[in-house]
């Protein structure tokens, strides 16, 4: 059992609880409390929302989290999607009470699921299969949440910093980095372009080979002023001062969509 | 004995006070003089003439018969099918003669063989149309129980019945009380999802109904669900379909609290309006939450049962305003006796 971290040790199974229903957030506390002898475990904390979740889960060093998919805000998916930018990211079990769909995915990729009313057997084999180390990757997890995300999320020394996509006013790809520039500032994402560019296509459009702007963000168009010869025409967004050049190549598509 | 007699299908009598069936009754009668016309047109040119000369003698017979229907409705629809269907033809044939006779006197028809036309006519006529009451409601009885299966479908949803038994499960242990209250609720939540529901039903069991239905409710979203009644007194006794309001109060919750992190109120409002009442029901609105389906699923089925209850004198509308997505019922106001 090497490169787990219970290998032998007693070291209780530290798990964190999301869910929005009070009386859920008790369930599950009382369950783990029950299924203690079988699989050692402390609750390390609650939240009733993603956002708040994530801001605790990041300070508290959690082993595994509990999470329900169908939450305000944020999804659970959405949540579990953003925790793996943790140093350490935690085992993810999601808890549902319906959702045809998404157990369908969960099956279909291996993801540790649970079904409300949530069994005490159920939780201890769940708990135990992610103290042996299996979990979903990060890869799975996006695979699973067929939604797009509401935020961007960024790890800043060890806190995860939420973005809303809102916010965001264009996307540009950098040496090994996405730049995201929001209203309140500069972040840089580990993810590619193209990533962003297939998930988001509803919210964002391309403009140059490395550059996603806000479609909703765009006011009009300038002729750039350009240094050489065949000077092209550039973006004006709303909330940015600077101009984006638009390539040739995705002029055409760019154009109409200011039209209409 | 109730159990069999649910699947037992009586005729009745149309109620000769819907606005729906008098203006069916309306039309096929003018429908009738139209092509009575043509066929003693000699020219198309003539069709109008006609036309009116026909109406002229029909319609004060037509209007005499529908008042006295009107008047007679409550008697004739304790009288039993059969016998209401004599007294109903009896009417007719009576009026239909009193006014052709009094024409005649009057010296506004040729002769007295218009008489005898008007009877058998009207007679005819009225026959036709009770056969076509009577065949419309035994088709639209399997579409009753269609709907009450289909209103089950859209409305049991799944995800509440989990959520809720897992949060009286929750509350087992420390609060067992509450619990058994909650286990109660919901049985007689579904007790009332599962019942024959074509009877119509005093309003303020309805809304019992829906009180026991937020509870639940509360017990697993807490402070995030706000209600605000406005029930008048004498609005309370009005006459309702079954499962009118509950379906309703249970999307306000699923569309306008549970998308919302923080607290939200719904507010629900029933009164009488003149003759009519009125239900009104407010949530909060979350446009990025509107492709959630099942909304548009029970609205239609309401509107399905309001319109076989009260044909065209009930009405549904629901739409956004201010933030909040509003719906507003009007029907007639009939009072338990």
């Amino acid at each position: 059992m090497n490169g787990t971290k219970h290998d032998g040790a007693m070291a209780p199974l530290r798990v964190f609880i999301v869910d929005d229903e009070p009386p859920a957030r008790a369930r599950l506390r009382e369950l783990l409390d029950d299924c203690r002898a079988e699989v050692p475990n402390v609750v390390a904390g609650e939240a009733g929302n993603g956002m708040e979740g994530l801001k605790l889960v990041a300070s508290c060093a959690v082993d595994v989290v509990l999470v329900d998919i169908h939450m305000p805000g944020m999804s659970g998916m959405e949540f579990a999607r953003h925790t793996q930018l943790l140093e350490t990211p935690p085992a993810v079990i999601f808890v549902t009470s319906y959702d045809q769909y998404a157990v369908e995915a969960f099956e279909l990729n291996a993801v540790d699921y649970l079904l409300k009313p949530v069994r005490a057997g159920r939780i201890a084999a769940a708990l135990s299969k992610a103290a042996a180390g299996q979990r979903a990757a990060r890869e799975v997890l996006d695979r699973v949440d067929t939604q797009p995300r509401r935020y961007l999320s960024v790890n800043e020394r060890g806190r995860i910093t939420l973005v809303p996509l809102a916010e965001v006013i264009y996307l540009k790809a950098e040496l090994k980095y996405v730049t995201v520039h929001a209203c309140a500032g500069e972040y840089l994402v580990e993810e590619s372009l193209a990533q962003l560019e297939e998930e988001f296509g509803n919210f964002f459009v391309r403009v140059h080979r490395s550059c996603l702007v806000a479609r909703d963000r765009i006011r009009g168009f300038e002729r750039a002023a350009g240094d050489d010869a065949e000077a092209g025409w550039a973006v004006v967004l709303d909330g940015c001062q600077e101009r984006l050049p638009v390539s040739r190549r995705q002029w055409t598509q760019v154009k109409a969509l200011a039209k209409s | 004995m109730l159990s069999i007699r649910q699947n037992e299908r009586t005729d009745a009598l149309p109620d000769f006070r819907n606005l729906g069936v008098l203006a069916r009754i309306l039309l096929v009668v003018n429908a009738a003089a139209l092509a009575v016309a043509m066929v003693r047109a000699q020219r198309p040119a003539e069709v109008t003439v006609q036309f009116f000369e026909v109406v002229f003698w029909v319609e004060p017979a037509l209007f005499a018969i529908l008042a006295a229907l009107y008047a007679a409705n409550a008697a004739l629809a304790r009288l039993g099918y059969a016998a209401g269907l004599v007294c109903t033809l009896a009417i007719v044939a009576a009026l239909a003669g009193a006014t052709s006779a009094a024409q005649t006197w009057l010296g506004r028809l040729p002769d007295w063989s218009g008489l005898f036309y008007g009877v058998v006519l009207a007679v005819a006529q009225a026959a036709l149309l009770l056969e076509y009451f009577r065949v419309r409601a035994r088709a639209f009885s399997p579409a009753l129980a269609e709907a009450r299966l289909q209103a089950l479908q859209a409305r049991i949803r799944p995800h509440f019945l989990f959520n809720s038994l897992n949060a009286v499960l929750a509350i087992i242990r420390g609060d067992p009380k509450r619990a058994e209250g909650a286990l109660e609720d919901l049985a007689d939540l579904f007790r009332n999802l599962l019942a024959d529901n074509r009877q119509l039903i005093p309003l303020r069991r309805e809304i019992a109904l829906c009180r026991q239905y937020l509870n639940l409710e509360h017990l697993r979203l807490g402070e995030r669900l706000q209600v605000r009644w406005t029930v008048d007194a004498d609005a309370e006794t009005a006459l309702v379909p079954p499962m009118l309001l509950q379906p309703l109060v249970e999307n306000a919750v699923y569309h306008g609290i549970e998308p919302g992190v923080g607290p939200g109120a719904i507010e629900i409002d029933v009164g009488s309006d003149g003759d009519r009442l009125r239900v009104a029901l407010s949530n909060p609105y979350f446009p990025e939450h509107q492709h959630r389906q099942g909304n548009r699923m029970a609205l239609a089925n309401i509107r399905e049962r309001l319109q076989l209850h009260f044909d065209l004198e009930a009405t549904l509308d629901a739409g956004v305003e201010a933030g909040r997505y509003r719906i507003v019922m009007l029907m007639p106001l009939r009072s338990a006796p």
